[in-house]
């Protein structure tokens, strides 16, 4: 009982602890400007204000960073899934000459800090035409979280028994077809983990983006941003707003997913 | 419903040889189990037939077809998996109708085909469940349900009761054994469970080490077993072996004890081992033996014997009150013994154990 009380108490600090920047960001964002230095450091202000989300809304940039950060994370999450959806299988349930070197050679990509590879990133991309465009964007996280998320599905595959596609390979499926009706429904609280996975990566992204993107036009999210801070002042309660509105598509996407996160439709599949 | 032939079959994976020259001729619609203990290669010769594993070397026919490179779903044949392999997604019926499903026929066939399969079964009334909501016997009818439904030419089996608790088992043994009666399909049925081979088999093809030991009809294999193997690995409780030589047509055990050999046995043979079923022992005259354990069946009690230096086991229906360290004689019938020589195999062709 104690412990489970304490166990209980220590989740609910760590909570605490995570939230409470969120908390901040949502309190800055309602404080009107005139409030924000003069009351003090107090939990909530005694007057809120929706002023700063309409001006974001109405008289930045921001719907544009907004617009330009969907289509690339959301483009993002659907070609890297797609493509970490055909490695994990391959990994998991093929054999093949130097499989162990390749599953080397992509963890050795997870082990370079990405500020390092900036330049050499843009070299490549500039004679391509993809540096300022969001497709160049797109290549580059795709490309950098294809290795993990090959591995996430991997994971996903290891839990599916082969039995499966074996008994629908024997009941007439080619190895594709059994992939595709048999595996991948039954993979999709992976493939839903793994899409929030590399959404949420992209999406918050920035010193690529900041890099490879010069100018308002085809910037992100995290980089636009930035143009709420002036050489000599920073308005925060814009700031805030904006960052309020961005952590809307994040939830949204996790609401939607949690169901195949929590559940485990391999059940009764074998021997329960 | 077809024939089988498997000539010269390997597999090896690398340097290592799991499976080495098989040969097996299967008749149409006959019941063949493949049995041995685990690791001996049974479920890799199964998956090698189904298309499941490659065939490094050799070749498995199918009604006069070789199969070696077809994939699984152009050899026509069903499979019921261990672990029921049915597909979570999908309630009984489509678990059932995917192959038909697959080969795009029209669905009042379908239907019908499934109500067929579903009423042989007694799975009517589950239909609409998904299989988490099914039991393990259940599950394990839809696997057979899926297998029977669009009726192939042959049956695989992978060890399909072992995860069913023991009453089940003997009732799904009995139930495989009539479905087969009435489809008269070829099958191959995989298992370790010797009492399931003995049960089910037309003819029981005992495997050990990647090789085929014997291939017989049961009582074949339980009477004239060919080697040492079979004889210690079919019949429960198993077989009882002394080791010792054979000298002027009587074997010496390591102890000295002497024993006569039936007619028909080799006059001298060094290094020989003599086995016995513990049911062909007799209590009474004979050898003197210590009692060691006394484990009562119900039917009737399995002694625990120290004979000639090594345990000896007894499978009697006497109900005689017998506690460990009790002095008994047993007889071992010169009819019921088995001889094999120092390389394991079977020598003399013993005559018909008693009755």
């Amino acid at each position: 009982m104690l412990k489970t009380i304490a166990h209980r108490v220590a989740i609910l600090c760590f909570i605490a602890f995570s939230l409470f920047p969120l908390f901040w960001l949502l309190k800055v964002s309602v404080t009107p400007n005139d409030l924000l230095y003069s009351e003090g450091v107090r939990l909530w202000p005694s007057r809120v204000t929706l002023d700063h989300f309409s001006f974001v809304l109405a008289n930045s940039e921001f719907p544009r960073f907004f617009g330009n950060s969907l289509i690339v994370s959301g483009t993002t999450a659907v070609c890297t899934t797609i493509l970490a959806a055909l490695m994990g299988y391959a990994l998991s349930r093929f054999r093949f000459r130097g499989k162990l070197w390749l599953a080397g050679l992509l963890l050795v990509t997870q082990m370079f800090p990405l500020v390092m590879l900036v330049a050499p990133i843009f070299k490549i991309l500039a004679p391509l035409g993809l540096t300022n465009s969001l497709a160049g964007l797109i290549v580059v996280y795709t490309a950098f979280n294809v290795p993990f998320a090959s591995f996430l599905m991997q994971g996903f595959f290891d839990g599916i028994p082969p039995d499966l596609e074996e008994a629908a390979m024997i009941d007439g499926a080619d190895r594709f077809t059994a992939f595709r009706q048999i595996i991948l429904p039954l993979g999709l609280p992976g493939i839903a983990a793994t899409l929030g996975f590399v959404f949420t990566a992209a999406w918050s992204e920035m010193i690529f983006a900041l890099m490879l993107i010069s100018g308002n036009d085809k910037a992100t999210f995290p980089v636009g941003l930035l143009s709420f801070v002036s050489k000599f002042s920073v308005d925060y309660g814009q700031m805030m707003a904006a960052g309020v509105l961005a952590l809307i598509p994040a939830c949204l996407f996790f609401l939607m997913i949690q169901r195949y996160l929590v559940q485990g439709m391999t059940a009764g599949a074998v021997k329960g | 419903m077809a024939t089988m032939e498997i000539r010269s079959a390997r597999k090896t994976y690398g340097t290592l040889c799991v499976l080495e020259d098989i040969n097996l001729s299967i008749g149409d619609g006959e019941f063949i189990v493949l049995v041995g203990p685990s690791g001996c290669g049974k479920s890799t010769l199964l998956r090698m037939i189904a298309g499941l594993e490659e065939i490094s070397a050799g070749e498995i026919r199918i009604e006069d077809r070789v199969v070696n490179d077809l994939p699984p779903k152009a050899r026509d044949i069903a499979m019921v998996f261990q672990s029921y392999a049915l597909y979570p997604h999908m309630n009984v019926a489509d678990n059932m109708s995917y192959s038909l499903r697959l080969r795009k026929a029209d669905k009042p066939t379908i239907a019908d085909k499934v109500r067929d399969a579903s009423a042989k079964l007694g799975l009517g009334a589950l239909l609409e469940r998904k299989p988490k909501a099914l039991s393990g016997g259940q599950r394990q009818r839809v696997a057979m349900g899926r297998a029977i439904v669009r009726q192939p030419k042959a049956f695989l089996f992978d060890e399909p009761l072992s995860n069913l608790d023991a009453r089940l088992r003997e009732q799904m043994r009995a139930e495989i054994r009539k479905l087969h009666r009435a489809l008269g399909a070829t099958s191959i049925y995989v298992t370790h469970d010797q009492v399931e081979a003995m049960t089910l088999a037309d003819r029981i093809v005992a495997m050990h080490g990647g090789h085929i030991q014997q291939v017989g009809t049961p009582l074949e294999l339980y009477d004239r077993p060919a080697n040492l193997f079979v004889a210690g690995f079919i019949g429960s409780p198993g077989m009882n072996f002394v080791e010792g030589a054979v000298e002027l047509g009587t074997f010496v055990m390591r102890d000295g004890t002497r024993l006569p050999l039936p007619e028909g046995m080799p006059e001298t043979l060094g290094g020989a081992t003599l086995g016995i079923r513990p049911e062909h022992v007799t209590l009474g005259e004979g050898l003197a033996a210590e009692v060691e354990l006394v484990e009562p069946t119900g039917h009737g009690i399995i002694l625990h014997l120290r004979l000639a230096g090594a345990v000896f086991r007894v499978l009697t229906t006497d109900r005689r009150w017998l506690t460990p360290g009790d002095q008994v004689q047993v007889g071992l019938p010169a009819g019921a013994l088995h001889l094999f020589d120092e390389s394991e195999q079977r020598v003399a062709p013993a005559p018909h154990p008693q009755q």
